[in-house]
């Protein structure tokens, strides 16, 4: 179907106001999943710096954590995962079949407590780093 | 007719403006999709299909459309109306933003102006065997069903076979052989019910469950959501998961 017949520019013109709250979570749910898993194999990276020794392992976190940048992704990285949890939780009870008629509430409160406990832990993560 | 439409419009306290998606491969000139703007005198109840049809029978006799029986039951207009699917004949002019826009429904093969090539959509529908059917036979003249069950399927008799769910989706779109909403809503309401017996509902489920069946939705509620009859089609889908997870489970 959607191969079959270009229709051009026409198409595609403003397309992503069409997306609903279901389309946006997915979206968002697939983008925050694949930033996880990047995260994931920095994440092995930076741990196997302890087979080395102890010293290693914590120069290396001494030094990642001195980097202002590294201290915004944490950051990120948090909201990207607090909301990827809560989606989750919000698909769970989609595949229960639990309150199907309030899964864009349900998608919009995630975005909401995700955007909260991110700002809440601003000060946390970037104590020192100015 | 033109000159009637003229003076319609200068008489009428409102009119609004329709921008409407023209193709037609068959005419030199018009090859290339478009958008024509008719200027409608706007009446208090009028329709989209409304609108359509004073266009078509006052400006241009080309505008091509489907409709019948303007009542939201033929299914014949599904179209996509400011950026959304929706039955022409149940979408009041009064409700959308102006001007309206007017395409045919996307991921569909266009065939004229709003005419979209159904063939497809059938052909799913077709595959999930959407007719009652059992070798469960009652000794009884009848073959009563239960009020409760009747309660269980009464939203997924409603379809009317628009499309618009199949349009909306975009598991669909990217995925000719997905069954999509409509087809399973249609395998939800014959292995729901209680009458077709135990060894149908297997059959049915197995159809349901092959790889471009219910496991390709991902729950992204657009069909729910542009659903014309208001049917739980994600609901639907998700209840077929989950019985299909069941009756695989089933090892004793």
């Amino acid at each position: 179907m959607s191969q079959s017949y270009d229709r051009g520019l026409i198409e595609d013109f403003g397309r992503w106001q069409e997306f609903s709250a279901g389309m946006w979570a997915w979206i968002f749910h697939k983008f925050t999943g694949w930033v996880l898993i990047g995260y994931l194999f920095t994440h092995i990276a930076v741990l196997s710096t302890s087979t080395v020794d102890g010293a290693t392992y914590t120069m290396t976190l001494q030094s990642l954590e001195s980097l202002l940048v590294v201290r915004i992704l944490e950051v990120g990285l948090l909201a990207v995962a607090v909301f990827h949890i809560l989606n989750g939780v919000r698909l769970l009870f989609v595949d229960l079949g639990v309150g199907l008629e309030s899964q864009d509430k349900a998608f919009y409160a995630a975005l909401i407590v995700s955007a909260a406990i991110t700002v809440a832990s601003i000060p946390t993560f970037l104590v020192g780093a100015f | 007719m033109r000159e009637r439409a003229e003076a319609n419009l200068k008489d009428a306290e409102e009119t609004v403006k329709l921008k409407v998606f023209r193709y037609d491969p068959e005419v030199e000139g018009k090859k290339d999709p478009r958008f024509d703007t008719f200027r409608v005198p706007f009446k208090k109840g009028m329709t989209v299909l409304d609108a359509l049809i004073f266009a078509r029978d006052h400006f241009d006799s080309s505008l091509t459309f489907r409709h019948s029986c303007r009542q939201a039951i033929c299914g014949s207009d599904a179209l996509f109306v400011n950026g959304r699917q929706r039955l022409g004949c149940k979408t009041q002019m009064s409700e959308l933003e102006w001007p309206v826009r007017i395409e045919p429904l996307p991921h569909a093969e266009v065939v004229k102006d709003l005419v979209v090539d159904m063939e497809h959509f059938y052909d799913q529908m077709e595959s999930v065997e959407p007719y009652f059917q059992t070798d469960e036979l009652p000794s009884g003249e009848e073959q009563k069903q239960t009020r409760e069950n009747r309660e269980k399927v009464k939203m997924s008799t409603r379809c009317i076979w628009c499309s618009a769910c199949m349009s909306s989706c975009n598991i669909a779109a990217g995925d000719n052989e997905y069954l999509g909403p409509a087809a399973i809503n249609k395998a939800y309401r014959f292995a729901m019910d209680e009458r077709e017996g135990e060894a149908m509902k297997e059959h049915r489920l197995n159809i349901i469950e092959q790889e471009h069946g219910v496991w390709r939705c991902q729950t992204q509620f657009s069909c729910t959501e542009v659903c014309p009859k208001d049917i739980p089609l994600t609901e639907h889908i998700q209840e077929l998961k989950r019985e299909a997870v069941k009756s695989n489970l089933k090892f004793w």
